[in-house]
């Protein structure tokens, strides 16, 4: 056991592992991680006892979606070196600078996917393909969304001043979040996207 | 063929009197296979219950010395050794359990040529059954029965027309669900004569509690009879009756072959009266059940398909008796 | 300022209970954050959806008394069965457990709160709307009709067109954030606030029965959320997940509900598997043999939980490989079970048992877990499962596991915790008879339908012939169910006249062994003036069990301990070892939860009724209060904590 003495001078709420939110938001990762996993096993499911092909119209095209994926991921990166800058004494400006970019890139990327998908030959209620494609894309779209408006909101509490270099749990909590969602896009793009091209 | 059905139905009745449903007396290999396996493990299962309660009992009233109910030290090390003795002991059984499970699957493994296939399509709720052969002029259909020869294996093609139901006649073996848009395949073989009960056995909605269906087993020779029985078109005059009120009121939804009634919504009505029962194994086929039947559906069983008719009580008496005569 | 050395003055104690106590009157109901409330209230609103799952059950029971009663249609029984299902598995079971959990938790690892004491009232408040959410149809007589387990297709809206199954599928969505959210405070609450000293192996049974249950829904609530989620999109908006003319899978619902279904189950019955490996010892005198044992057997049964859901599939003509490799884990998954057995006869065995009204229904429990589980034992064997499933068996068995394992360690452990939360004891004598008449009235109610199960009795019937030979059978469950209300009425009754008129308990009227019982009952709203420091599984037997020469410190007079009264707040430690690393600071009394959990509603309500921007408003709502929620708080990056002494 250790001697404690007479006081000690420990951290409040503290940072990263340390802190609960931490934790908190791990578990949130894992459910909602877990959650792709089941509809990547639905759409699998569906597609292993369909008959005929698989898209039944054949892969998705890639053109719009590739570099779509690709400005998910710079997104991820924009928010990355934003983090760190601030933690290197750089002050909030890049910081806002580096949400705001974030942002807007995802904003890009649901609007790109939005088009992709007005153009489908096929719609929600098409049949089980369509419908699963869409539920897959769609959940992680959700997800996409969510992960705009906490963006926002830490963009508006940056701008507050609310946060300094020794006390941003929020902002890595939610970019961990944001990148989350990057890497759940992976799992989805070589799901639905890349796989059919070979099979 | 009136012979060998009444023949089936007192063996039947004589055979199982007390648990049409029960798989311990059982009338086919299939069963018998599960059946010496369930008696295994039930017989593990209260051995264990019987000795966990000892245990239990002389844990508790066990003579223990005199001393206070106090908190003392204590060393575990022999405890600990008796429970992974008894989690050793139980791990034996459970693997012997697993083997012999497996075993018996293998056992029951559908045979490379049956000598006969059915097609049964679960419907709410109801069983279509039709019968196939080589010789497509030999293929028939028929609903809520199932007749076999005995000693012959038989593939039954499982499908659903609607939800998923599930083919169970325990005393001929396990159950097997019908699923729409999906073939399941099982195997059936009766090693003696009989009538048996089948029942559906996978919740199927309002009246899934009264949809079972009749199993008779003849011998070879009689179930050629009642085959070729089976492909014989009705025989009542035209002018019956009964014959003008069916075609009036039920074949819409009805066929009897060998008339013009062809309609597909309910069970096909060939050779109604030489049916068991009634209605998916709901009551025996008399005249009386079966005037019931027509006359108040709805009552009987709720939410089944076929709607109340409202015929008048001399209608209903001809169509009885044109049913009942098909034979 | 210091305090006096080994001294806890009252002014000490004044200051924890003005930052600690929850405000007074409407809003402070409302409002409050106390993880020892809101464990009551989920006790409370769980046993009352107990009652009501129950007066269902009895009006089956009346229906199949004998064969060809007419007292039900078979759609009303449909809604019956159906929502004495959903109710008793997802609006009784769980949230009891949660709230034995919620209560007793922060009281037994030392610390002051759950990680997040907004989240567990919004746990809560999320359930009660749920639940009356899934009931919401009932009075229209369009209750879920489905049965619990809502297999398409006949679930799907052409065989099942009213709003019946849309309330199903959006309620079991609804609850399942509630769930969720729960298991996460479970899981951080132990990853992180406990008392210094309180490690891994020091942890009470419950503890890790509920943080693997927790772990475990964590993984499968998503399965049946994603699977109502396709029902509802199926039946509302013309999908084809599991609609075959579109090419759908009815299969695929069974694989997701199943993925989900069986890891539950075991939610379902490991906490209260603890609360027999923590209370029973203390009714034998002794510590529980094989801790370590029980603790592993503990996470491996919840673990191969996962690997075993196909057995409830093992009819729908899956290949033979696969069907043989999900039986040979189904038998190998009571080998967990067998190690808790064994243990818990041991700790009777080579104890001294105190025949106390808890003791009874603990030992009562093994029994009944014997049965259950030897009765899951013969449906583990695929072959014999051909026969057995979705038979009368299954429902001896589910019967034999849910009331046995949850049931009767519920009520035992209400006899057991009852005077720690009301500072009064419970009448022994009522106690008993309830025990008697709850044990023998549960064995006259289940244990024939294995025998009608064999007989081969179908299940899920709202009737059957006489021909089938179970009419008397039959009967002997109904009145066997009867007499087991009539020993729930006399528990409840016994609760009612104990809080009213019961003797004084005491700190610590069983003489545990655990922190809960160092305080008074009930405890002061701040658990501990000085938060403990643990040195051993057993702090208040370690005079008398002479494991080691430390000791734990605890109590409200301790000579040591830290005071942490800079505010709320409660000592975060490391994972494994609880080496203090942190000070959290609690959150005092807030209506966010209750207005978080009023949006949600709206949300389901909307969609249930398919205003699809009626719904977008109040997940527009849900986003703002969330944001309100975790907006940052500025406080200090340190502070320096006493230990007092």
């Amino acid at each position: 056991m250790v001697d404690h003495g007479e006081a000690e001078v420990l951290p409040v709420g503290g940072a990263g592992v340390v802190s609960t939110a931490w934790w908190g938001m791990a578990c949130l990762i894992a459910t909602e991680g877990i959650l792709f996993v089941y509809l990547i096993f639905s759409y699998a499911y569906l597609g292993s006892q369909h008959v005929g092909a698989w898209p039944p119209g054949g892969p998705p095209s890639l053109k719009l979606a590739l570099p779509n994926t690709a400005i998910l991921i710079a997104s991820s990166l924009v928010l990355v070196w934003g983090l760190r800058s601030f933690r290197r004494h750089r002050g909030p400006r890049r910081l806002a600078l580096a949400i705001a970019a974030t942002v807007v890139l995802g904003a890009i990327f649901v609007g790109v996917q939005g088009l992709e998908w007005a153009n489908k030959p096929f719609v929600f209620s098409t049949n089980a393909y369509s419908s699963a494609f869409f539920l897959l894309t769609g959940v992680h779209m959700a997800h996409v969304a969510v992960g705009l408006l906490m963006l926002i909101t830490l963009l508006v509490w940056t701008l507050q001043g609310r946060f300094n270099r020794g006390h941003h749990e929020h902002l890595a909590l939610g970019s961990l979040y944001w990148h989350f969602v990057d890497v759940v896009w992976i799992a989805v793009f070589t799901t639905a996207y890349l796989i059919p091209q070979f099979s | 063929m009136r012979r060998a059905f009444l023949a089936g139905a007192l063996v039947g009745l004589t055979g199982c009197a007390g648990e049409p449903l029960g798989y311990f007396d059982t009338a086919g290999p299939i069963a018998s296979s599960i059946a010496n396996l369930g008696i295994g493990l039930t017989a593990i299962s209260v051995a264990v219950c019987v000795v966990v309660a000892l245990l239990l009992a002389a844990a508790i009233w066990r003579r223990r010395g005199a001393g206070d109910a106090g908190i003392q030290p204590v060393n575990d090390r022999q405890p600990i050794r008796w429970i992974l003795a008894g989690v050793a002991l139980s791990t034996v059984f459970l693997v012997a359990s697993a083997v012999w499970t497996l075993a018996t699957v293998q056992a029951t493994l559908p045979p490379a040529h049956p000598g006969l296939t059915v097609d049964v399509a679960g419907q709410e709720w109801w069983w279509a059954v039709k019968y196939e052969s080589s010789d497509p002029s030999r293929q028939f259909t028929t609903a809520n029965q199932l007749v076999i020869p005995v000693g012959v294996p038989v593939q039954v093609n499982l499908t659903s027309k609607d939800v998923i139901h599930s083919f169970w006649i325990p005393k001929l073996g396990g159950k097997m669900d019908m699923i729409p848009s999906r073939t399941n395949v099982t195997w059936i073989e009766a090693d003696r004569a009989g009538h048996y009960r089948g029942q559906c056995s996978e919740f199927c909605g309002l009246q899934h509690a009264n949809m079972a269906f009749d199993v008779l087993a003849l011998s070879p020779a009689d179930f050629q009879t009642w085959w070729d029985r089976q492909l014989q078109p009705a025989s009542a005059p035209a002018d019956d009756p009964g014959l003008t009120t069916f075609m009036a009121r039920c074949a819409v939804c009805h066929t009897v072959r060998g008339t013009d009634a062809g309609g597909i919504l309910g069970p096909d009505l060939s050779h109604f009266g030489s049916r068991s029962t009634i209605a998916a194994g709901l009551m025996p086929n008399t005249p009386a059940n079966l005037s019931n039947w027509i006359d108040n559906t709805q009552t009987i069983k709720p939410g089944a398909k076929m709607p109340e008719l409202h015929m008048l009580a001399g209608e209903v008496a001809d169509v009885t008796a044109y049913l009942e005569g098909l034979h | 300022m210091a305090a006096q050395v080994g001294q806890l003055g009252d002014g000490e104690r004044r200051k924890l209970l003005a930052m600690w106590e929850t405000a007074p009157g409407l809003y402070g109901w409302l409002a409050t954050v106390d993880h020892k409330t809101i464990g009551i209230r989920y006790l409370c609103t769980a046993f009352a959806f107990l009652l009501i799952g129950g007066i269902e059950a009895l009006v089956m029971r009346v229906q199949l008394a004998q064969p060809d009663l007419k007292i039900l249609s078979p759609d009303a029984y449909n809604q019956l069965f159906s929502m004495h299902g959903v109710t008793m598995i997802f609006l009784y079971a769980l949230p009891m457990l949660s709230g034995f959990s919620n209560y007793l938790w922060p009281l037994m690892l030392g610390s002051r709160d759950m990680a997040f004491p907004r989240l567990n009232a919004l746990s809560y408040w999320l359930f009660v709307f749920a639940g009356i959410f899934l009931y919401i149809s009932f009075p229209l007589g369009q209750a879920p009709n489905g049965g619990w387990f809502a297999y398409v297709p006949n679930t799907s809206r052409p065989y099942d067109p009213g709003i019946n199954m849309d309330v199903f599928a959006l309620g079991l969505v609804f609850l399942g954030i509630s769930t969720v959210v729960g298991a996460v405070n479970f899981i951080v609450t132990l990853a992180r606030c406990r008392a210094p000293g309180m490690s891994v192996n020091r942890l009470p049974i419950i503890v890790w029965g509920t943080l693997t249950a927790s772990a475990a829904n964590l993984f499968a609530i998503p399965a049946v959320s994603l699977a109502c989620v396709m029902l509802w999109l199926d039946r509302r908006y013309d999908t084809h997940f599991f609609d075959v003319a579109g090419g759908g899978q009815p299969l695929l619902w069974q694989h997701l509900f199943w993925i989900f279904g069986h890891p539950w189950v075991y939610a379902l019955v490991l906490p209260a598997m603890g609360i027999v490996s923590d209370a029973l010892p203390v009714f034998c005198r002794r510590p529980l043999v094989g801790y370590t044992l029980v603790a592993i057997s503990t996470v491996a049964t919840m673990a191969l939980g996962f690997g075993v859901w196909v057995h409830h599939m093992f009819a729908t003509g899956l290949p033979v490989m696969s069907l043989s490799f999900f039986s040979a884990a189904s038998f190998v998954i009571a080998i967990p079970s067998a190690v808790a057995v064994f243990a818990w006869i041991a700790t009777i065995w080579t104890g001294r048992p105190q025949f106390t009204t808890p003791f009874l229904f603990f030992a009562g429990f093994v029994m009944l877990f014997v049965i259950g589980g030897v009765s899951g034992f013969m449906t583990a064997s695929v072959a014999f499962d051909w026969q057995l499933t979705d038979t009368y068996f299954v429902v001896a068995h589910l019967h034999y596991v849910l009331l046995g394992i949850n049931v009767f360690p519920v009520i035992g452990g209400i006899h057991f915790w009852f005077p720690k939360m009301s500072g009064k004891m419970m009448d022994e004598r009522l106690g008993r008879w309830t025990f008697w008449l709850t044990f023998i009235g549960f064995n006259l109610a289940f244990f024939p339908m294995h025998i009608t199960g064999l007989m081969g009795m179908p299940r899920r019937i709202y009737t059957y012939p006489a021909v089938l030979g179970v009419g008397d059978l039959n009967l002997l469950s109904t009145v066997g169910a009867f007499m087991f209300a009539a020993g729930i009425l006399l528990f409840l009754f016994n609760v009612a006249r104990s809080l009213r008129s019961g003797a004084p308990a005491g700190n610590n009227p069983w003489d545990g062994a655990t922190l809960e019982w160092s305080t008074t009952s009930p405890p002061p709203v701040y658990n501990f003036a000085t938060i403990p420091q643990v040195a051993s599984r057993h702090p208040l037997w370690e005079d008398r069990l002479r494991e080691s020469e430390d000791r734990s410190i605890f109590g409200d007079g301790a000579a040591h301990g830290m005071l942490l009264d800079k505010g709320k707040e409660t000592i975060g430690v490391t994972p494994l070892d609880a080496e203090p690393n942190v000070v959290l600071k609690m959150p005092g009394d807030s209506l966010l939860p209750l207005l978080l959990s009023l949006a949600t509603t709206v949300l389901f309500l909307a969609l249930l009724g398919q205003f699809i921007w009626v719904a977008a408003a109040a997940g527009v709502a849900d986003f703002a209060i969330l944001a309100m929620w975790l907006a940052p708080q500025p406080h200090a990056a340190s502070e320096e904590v006493d230990v007092h002494g």
